[in-house]
């Protein structure tokens, strides 16, 4: 694997680099956009929004949508705002992350370290499992979910993320491990090591950052799933993105955007918290694996 | 199930001990695989079969109950594939799925490749500028669709700022127009994920062995040429997570349309899979809904296996 | 041996999650908007003052489509809720799954057949057997005014659709936006409904989208009321696409508007801006539509439960037609009472004209389920005009072409 490096050797002149540096800030503006309406939209009263000011700076600036959307907005019947949806969120990703990543990572081991007939074939059917549109699965998932007396439990719920996660998280770990020597490998064997000995004392140790670029693409995939969430979690169990939804669709009743924004942040924090966390090690984890065949 | 084998091998071992461990080491990799292709097949495959099925009957508001609201149902062959073709709907959302696919899936490959190569020419400041191209991809569209569609908005958003900056003929109306509407969906679209793929790009890029690259500058390329000939070849492994990732997300476009445009003006945003959920749950027309999931999924394995034939050969 | 023990596993857990339904009632809903869920919630507080507790099930999104696939997901899986928030035809299509409890014998103790319109019972009761409770009817041949735009223009409220052709022109010349609308199917369809009952008349209207007949479909009179939404879309202002309701009704409140057409729900944000009906706004029915009705109503139907019907349930259902939980809800709601026999006058002018029109229009015969808001025909149907209706409203179909859309549409939902 190639050790990370930001050395290049391509050289640029002065006026390209300005272009560069415009272009670049220009892309970042780009991507600010959305997070601008939200952000400034969350700060200011729902009267100066409805009043048609969505793009200006507030007028009167305010930190109440925030406490709002948090503990007292009305997601049910009772107004608890998002803050008790937060943990049953936590307690369906983490499992469920956990699981498919170490599922993916025997996979990916199994399919690249222990060539067997059709393995390849093996892989391309566990792939396609990504392209399958969840609307379609729903209903005959409520019925397995059903048969296995899951229904309504955040066990399901779980399940049903792995089940989906596994595509995913077995072609990162198949990439990054194809790239890894065989030879260490064949030579562990020889010295006696067995399947698991090989995986736990060869392969894990350096699976550092394929492993870092699985759990954010599983955890950002399930912390915004909401088809499922809705459907197989148990009411009082129900994840932040059904709890946000709750929060910000309402067919009939006052609109409160402010309150909606902030709760779209505060939604999304985890994520963005990984995001901007774990970013360094993603772009590494990348590099040392998915992309090199 | 196939778990079950092991202890019973166990209780039977009169063989050595050691020709027992290499049996088992022999099987070892076929069992701890057989869970995840047990699940797929049930869950995936089985649930096609499922779908497939499905859309040979008349189903309405559950499964495999027929029209007339016994728990009974009949089978009606190609009836509900005629139907679907004789939508126009369904025809304005597959013509949508090819502009917004196509597009998609190269506009994000572009930028994303863009801004990696640019990035890789030791920018100053690249560790703050990666998570800002990074974030879109953490946030989910229930909510930023909401914030598009404001700044999008004419008398609200974008064009509305420039006509009270002082350009008074600026007009930028794409999400009100019918014939433009999609476009503004791919731009959000692009947003959410151009960064993404740029971090796979780029990741690829810093895994480029520096020597040919100097080797190659020796003999007097040009920047250009050696992104031609030498890198962007090198990044082919890149290209391939890039389009699965970016056709798998173009497939799944649901929340975004939903969220955005609410599949208008009038039917200009429909895509398959919002028509396919219309019909299933809105509508109460799930042997119709079922069809059309059963094309999507013809399309995307009449796309995606000869593509991966072709890439899983190559690397045996 | 393992079989049968994963067996009885699952059949404790089957025990200990009936057990925990018995005390308890869950409900799948989609009110979660602050002041219908406040509403919601005097109804919790009655069922535990009761000593019954309430599992909340808040799934929102699309109008209930969101809630109706958790339902089907949950009916699947075999564990459906004890209660779950519905609309006209969805109601009947679970009824005729026989997947609803019958509640004959408290609709009996308690007379709800005396007092609940007829024209509402269609969507309660399958078979003679009522198997859901109503809350409310909202009302959507509404017209919703700025007063003192209104006013500014000397236009007074306009009772034809001549007189409304007049006012609009009058605030077109004046430099306002006559009408405020949303471009949303759902939108264009609620006017779209009161235009077809000011321009065809009651019988119109119910032979075209309650009977679906096709001659009606394809009149004339059909084509004259696609001429009149065009007449309507050309007399917005140009972003109306896409925009939400509340911001077409803010429109109204800023002034920047004349008139809205809307459901009654459009009162709550004049409210919420602490505006004062007759003084800010005014409230009318849709030019023409005078003497009509067109509803829609909220209703929970109650799942069946093993062939009975539990105490819990039934306290339930009981309590969601007390006149107190009905008159406390429809205050926030902006509807009126399911029944026709409460005490209004704890509600505001609108709402009292409501009841007024409710109940007349109930004993004439003019009370008609509302098409735009799948009162009047099953969900398929409903969604085939709704995309006839938009296509045109945003200048795909002319008007001819529009009206063969419509009977096609139907026809091939059918």
């Amino acid at each position: 694997m190639a050790v990370a490096s930001s050395d290049t050797a391509i050289r640029t002149g002065r006026v390209t680099r300005t272009f560069l540096y415009l272009v670049l800030l220009l892309f970042a503006l780009f991507y600010m956009l959305p997070l601008y309406v939200m952000l400034v939209n969350s700060v200011k009263p729902l009267s100066e929004i409805t009043g048609g000011g969505m793009m200006s700076l507030p007028q009167t600036w305010t930190v109440e949508p925030w406490t709002k959307a948090w503990n007292t907005a009305q997601i049910g019947v009772e107004s608890t705002g998002l803050a008790p949806y937060f943990w049953n969120s936590i307690k369906m990703v983490v499992p469920a992350v956990a699981i498919s990543t170490i599922l993916g990572a025997l996979n990916g081991y199994v399919l690249t370290k222990w060539r067997f007939k059709y393995d390849t074939i093996l892989f391309g059917l566990m792939l396609f499992a990504c392209f399958i549109p969840f609307q379609m699965v729903l209903i005959p998932m409520a019925t397995v979910l059903g048969k296995l007396g899951l229904a309504g439990t955040t066990t399901g719920l779980v399940l049903v993320h792995v089940v989906y996660g596994i595509g995913f998280s077995t072609l990162y770990f198949r990439n990054y491990y194809a790239a890894f020597p065989t030879e260490l490998v064949r030579a562990a064997q020889i010295d006696g090591a067995g399947f698991f000995q090989i995986f736990w004392r060869i392969l894990l140790p350096s699976s550092g950052p394929i492993t870092v670029v699985c759990v954010i693409w599983q955890f950002t995939n399930i912390w915004n799933d909401f088809l499922f969430g809705a459907s197989f979690a148990a009411g009082n169990a129900q994840p932040m993105t059904v709890a946000l939804n709750n929060l910000v669709q309402s067919s009939t009743g006052v609109k409160e955007y402010n309150v909606h924004f902030a709760g779209a942040i505060l939604a999304a924090l985890p994520t963005l918290l990984v995001y901007i966390v774990a970013g360094r090690y993603f772009v590494r984890g990348l590099m040392a694996g998915s992309v090199k065949g | 199930m196939a778990m079950a084998d092991v202890p019973r091998g166990q209780t039977k071992a009169s063989a050595p001990e050691k020709d027992f461990r290499t049996k088992l080491q022999e099987w070892l990799p076929k069992l701890v695989l057989s869970p995840s292709l047990a699940l797929v097949a049930i869950f995936v495959y089985g649930f096609i079969a499922f779908t497939i099925y499905l859309s040979f009957t008349d189903s309405r508001i559950l499964p495999f109950v027929g029209a007339d609201g016994q728990p009974t149902y009949d089978l009606i062959g190609f009836a509900n594939y005629e139907k679907l073709f004789k939508l126009s709907h369904w025809e304005i959302a597959l013509t949508n799925m090819a502009v917004f696919a196509g597009l998609y899936i190269v506009v994000c490959t572009a930028i994303g490749l863009m801004l990696a190569i640019f990035l890789d020419q030791k920018i100053r400041g690249e560790g703050m500028l990666r998570p800002l191209y990074l974030y879109p991809m953490a946030l989910s569209f229930i909510v930023t669709g909401t914030a598009w569609k404001w700044f999008l908005d004419p008398g609200i958003g974008l064009e509305n700022i420039m006509i009270s900056w002082g350009w008074e003929s600026f007009t930028f109306d794409w999400i009100k127009n019918r014939d433009y509407a999609i476009y503004t969906v791919v731009l959000a679209a692009v947003w959410q994920t151009s960064g993404f793929v740029m971090a796979m790009f780029l990741a690829g890029l810093r895994g480029i062995d520096n020597e040919i690259l100097k080797a190659a500058q020796m003999d007097g390329a040009s920047n250009w040429n050696l992104y031609r000939r030498i890198i962007i070849p090198q990044l082919r492994p890149a290209f391939l997570s890039a389009f699965v990732i970016l056709s798998h997300l173009a497939i799944k476009t649901f929340d975004l349309v939903i969220a955005m445009t609410g599949g208008g003006p009038g039917r200009a945003t429909e895509l398959p899979a919002t028509f396919m959920y219309s019909y299933t749950f809105g509508r109460n027309q799930m042997g119709i809904g079922a069809s059309s999931a059963v094309i999507m999924l013809m399309t995307i394995a009449a796309i995606m296996i000869p593509y991966l034939y072709a890439e899983l050969r190559e690397k045996k | 041996m393992m079989m049968k023990s994963l067996k009885m596993t699952v059949a404790a857990l089957a025990l200990s999650a009936g057990a925990a339904q018995a005390a308890d009632v869950e409900v799948l809903h989609w009110w979660t908007s602050g002041g219908e869920a406040a509403a919601l919630n005097v109804l919790k507080q009655d069922l535990e003052g009761q000593g019954i507790g309430w599992q909340d099930m808040p799934v929102a999104g699309g109008g209930g489509t969101e809630a109706m696939t958790v339902l089907r997901a949950r009916v699947t899986a075999g564990d459906p809720p004890t209660a779950v928030q519905a609309l006209g035809f969805d109601i009947l299509d679970w009824g005729n799954q026989g997947a609803l409890a019958n509640l004959n014998e408290l609709a009996a103790k308690e007379g709800w057949d005396d007092v609940v319109p007829e024209a509402l019972q269609a969507f309660a009761k399958v078979d003679g057997k009522w198997i859901s409770a109503p809350v409310n009817v909202h009302s959507t041949n509404w017209v919703w005014a700025n007063k003192s735009v209104l006013d500014a223009n000397g236009i007074a409220v306009p009772t034809t659709w001549d007189e409304f052709t007049a006012a609009v022109e009058t605030l077109k010349a004046a430099g306002v936006t006559p009408i405020a609308h949303g471009g949303q199917a759902w939108q264009d369809a609620t006017v779209f409904d009161a235009v077809v009952m000011s321009t065809g008349g009651a019988d119109f209207y119910k032979a075209a989208f309650v009977d679906l007949d096709e001659d009606a479909l394809g009149s004339d009179t059909m084509k004259e009321a696609f001429d009149r939404m065009a007449y309507i879309r050309a007399n917005v202002d140009e972003n109306f696409s896409g925009r939400d309701w509340n911001l077409a009704t803010a429109m109204v409140i800023n002034g920047e508007a004349g008139f809205q057409m809307m459901g009654d729900w459009a009162k709550g944000e004049f409210l919420n801006a602490g505006k004062v009906p007759g003084e800010d706004f005014l409230c009318f029915r849709f030019p023409g539509t005078g003497d009509t009705v067109t509803f829609n109503a909220d209703q929970f139907m109650m799942f069946d439960q093993g062939g009975t019907v539990s105490s819990e349930q039934a306290a339930l259902a009981s309590a969601i037609l007390s006149p107190s939980f009905q008159i406390a809800f429809n205050k926030v709601k902006g509807s009126v009472p399911a029944r026709t026999d409460v005490d209004g006058s704890d509600l505001d002018a609108c709402g009292q004209q409501g009841m007024k029109d409710l109940a007349a229009a109930a004993s004439s015969g003019k009370l008609f389920g509302s098409m735009a808001h799948g009162h009047a025909a099953p969900a398929a149907v409903k969604n085939a005009v709704y995309d006839v209706v938009t296509a045109h409203f945003n200048g795909e179909y002319d008007s001819a072409t529009a009206v063969q859309e419509l009977v096609d549409a139907v026809s091939i939902a059918q």
